[in-house]
């Protein structure tokens, strides 16, 4: 009787994160089956984790690397270098009239976010067995954490990437106030890529070594190297069917002071949405079996 | 209102597969060729997996502000329901409420990061711990005393010694604040000391009204720390009450298994003779390992359900699948009365070696026409612990009696 009561009363409490540590907070704990949705209160009261997560992986990071943080101006422009040698002066790509350098770094910079918040959280699950094994918080945060590293890295790069814009004499247009919007879309997008991956690679440990090559094919599918108006505009929204090509697209447009492709935004954001639903729900099937698995 | 319970367990149950199906991360070709196959109408299923309880049935309650001890052998359950209980696997069966917010210790220093220094570990592992920040601040200078590092708070902890590494990462478990704390052997960590010094603060902790429940082999620990305990036994519990008793009742099962469960007798004789009790014995007392610098006594009780003219009773000690030797209790077939009997059977001292081994105990008439053998009877450790230098060096799965000289 006792249970009954008190169990009532803890789900009528108001969606307060601290209920989840408090004194008379009961916890059931039960044998799951089928699809779940995610419990946000309790990833909500475990906030804190996330950041301390996420907080060691960023000190971690560059310790005991000569150049320190310096790598996260580096790679971009290193990668920007040899992009700009081999698309741009021997493919010959077309940059809609722009420096072909600024071209592509700007597209360069949200999909290598894409490419490493997804492709790390991918490993993160497996990769943090002695963690998973012996303490419980609700495991999404795993993958979630890995988005941090990620971007503290993008913020160094789109520095870089504004000085650039500036100095080939762009300037900063209103459409800057886009950026926040560009950046939500391509954090959905990685963290449904990055879960659904992570997940996959609990059940599947051949994923793992798919990734790599998944995301080389991902890259020439996204307009990166290449402006979307390459295709045709009948097309053209088969190309964002890609979650990332929003996005992407839109960074570019934004730094290169253009109008940005409404349309291809809404539809990669939709495409996104499922995504993370469906890796969400799936997350919480494999979640339960983590401990026995891995 | 005071509850009456911090901890209630209802028929909770674990199962867990066996065998080849048990490699639960499949490859994805496994899957594709199953669902194929499944497509193409050859309904198989998948191969039949072996299934097995890591826990069953068990059920208690843990009043608030009680200290209670869990203890068992190696495979009982207990690792599994300290999995359960602290939700880092689900149960198959059953439930478990818990009142009050949950601490588990199944290690110390989860997470710590050998590059991050010893401040910034105390906040991480604190937080992983389910700590708050603010009461990581406040506690701070208490964890670090505690763990006497003032000096190195600033220092990456890959330089710290080993001493230093798991005091520091004892001293922020310690200082956790959780209603409930599950607490597994994290005790045996550090130099003597040190030790004792954790069994201090665990007894602190263990008076200040918070509910403990404590997995350990350490008795003397589950003694002096809990008021009352849970005995485990192949994924079952077989007592819960005072601790005193309980661990008079554990101590008793230790050396030997009672009624010989499990049931993999075979032969004629099966219903005709039992077999109840095997109790190991060395310098007059039950042993928890066996020593093999002592003679080592087994005693077989059983019954006889008629009476047989002449019978042997024998017993086989075998290791990593192979019969290392065998005895009977007489030198030959003795007529055995309907009723109990006891068979006593003396290893002289210096025979076995190191090792888990397998004891097997049976009956046959004369020229085998009917017989019963018992092949997992029971099982037991022997120590490494050597009687001489001699067979220290020696290789082999048993010793002999021997004598040697060398000559030219």
């Amino acid at each position: 009787m006792m249970t009954r009561l008190s169990e009532t009363a803890d789900r009528n409490q108001p969606a307060a994160a601290e209920a989840y540590f408090a004194h008379d907070h009961l916890t059931v704990i039960e044998p799951r089956r089928g699809w779940r949705l995610l419990d946000f209160r309790e990833l909500w009261a475990y906030r804190e984790l996330l950041w301390v997560l996420a907080g060691r992986d960023i000190k971690v990071r560059y310790k005991q690397t000569v150049l320190g943080a310096g790598w996260a101006l580096l790679r971009p422009l290193l990668a920007m270098a040899i992009f700009s040698v081999v698309f741009g002066r021997v493919a010959k790509m077309p940059s809609e009239g722009a420096p072909y350098p600024i071209f592509v770094l700007a597209a360069l910079l949200p999909w290598t976010f894409f490419s490493t918040a997804a492709g790390s959280a991918a490993e993160s699950l497996v990769g943090s067995q002695n963690l998973v094994s012996k303490i419980y918080f609700p495991r999404l945060i795993i993958p979630l954490s890995h988005l941090g590293v990620a971007l503290v890295d993008l913020g160094i790069g789109l520095v870089l990437l504004a000085g650039m814009a500036l100095a080939y004499g762009f300037g900063i247009q209103a459409t800057i106030l886009l950026l926040p919007v560009a950046l939500l879309l391509l954090l959905l997008a990685s963290l449904g890529v990055g879960t659904a991956l992570s997940a996959l690679a609990v059940a599947y440990r051949d994923v793992r070594h798919l990734v790599p090559f998944l995301m080389q094919v991902w890259l020439f599918a996204t307009p990166v190297v290449y402006p979307a108006s390459l295709f045709p505009e009948r097309w053209r929204w088969l190309l964002y069917v890609n979650p990332v090509a929003g996005p992407v697209e839109a960074f570019r447009a934004i730094f290169l002071g253009r109008p940005v492709d409404g349309l291809g935004l809404a539809t990669s954001l939709a495409i996104s949405l499922v995504v993370l639903a469906g890796a969400v729900l799936y997350f919480g099937r494999v979640e339960r079996r983590l401990a026995d698995i891995v | 209102m005071a509850a009456p319970w911090a901890i209630r367990v209802e028929g909770l149950g674990k199962q867990y597969e066996l065998g080849e199906g048990a490699g639960r991360p499949r490859s994805l070709y496994e899957s594709l060729s199953d669902a194929l196959s499944w497509v193409a109408g050859r309904r198989e299923g998948p191969p039949r997996r072996e299934l097995f309880w890591a826990l069953r049935g068990v059920s208690f309650e843990v009043a608030p502000g009680e200290v209670i001890g869990v203890v068992g052998r190696n495979g009982a359950g207990k690792s599994t329901l300290l999995k359960i209980l602290s939700r880092i696997t689900t149960p198959t069966e059953g439930r478990v409420l818990l009142r009050g917010n949950l601490a588990s210790l199944l290690e110390v220093g989860t997470g710590f990061h050998p590059e991050l220094t010893g401040r910034e570990n105390v906040f991480l592992n604190g937080t992983i711990l389910g700590m708050r920040r603010r009461e990581i601040e406040r506690k701070f200078d208490e964890i670090v005393a505690f763990a006497e590092v003032e000096r190195f708070v600033d220092t990456p902890v890959k330089r710290y010694s080993s001493g230093m590494y798991v005091r520091l990462a004892f001293a922020v478990a310690a200082h956790l604040d959780a209603d409930i704390l599950l607490v597994d052997e994290v005790l045996a960590v550090g130099d003597a000391a040190f030790q004792r010094k954790s069994l201090g603060k665990m007894e602190d902790v263990a008076r200040g009204g918070r509910t403990v429940l404590f997995v350990s082999h350490n008795l003397g620990a589950v003694r002096s720390l809990c008021s009352h305990v849970i005995l485990l036994e192949r994924g079952g519990m077989t007592f819960h009450g005072r601790t005193e008793e309980g661990l008079n009742h554990y101590e008793a099962r230790l050396s030997g298994l009672p009624a010989l469960q499990g049931a993999s007798c075979k032969g004629s004789l099966v219903g005709s003779l039992d077999f109840n009790e095997i109790v190991f014995r060395q310098a007059g007392a039950r042993p928890e390992v066996v020593d093999p610098a002592l003679p080592l006594e087994i005693e077989i009780r059983g019954c006889a359900h008629r009476s047989f003219e002449a019978l042997h009773l024998n017993i086989g000690v075998g290791r990593d699948g192979v019969r290392l030797f065998s005895c009977h209790d007489t030198l030959d077939a003795e007529p055995l009365p309907e009723g109990e009997f006891v068979s006593v059977f003396e290893i002289a001292a210096g025979t076995l070696r190191p090792g888990r081994h397998v004891l097997g105990a049976g009956a046959y008439r004369q020229g085998m026409t009917d017989s019963i053998w018992c092949a997992e009877a029971a099982y037991f450790d022997v120590s490494e612990k050597w009687s001489s230098p001699r067979s220290a060096r020696d290789a082999g799965a048993v010793n002999v009696a021997y004598r040697s000289r060398r000559s030219r």
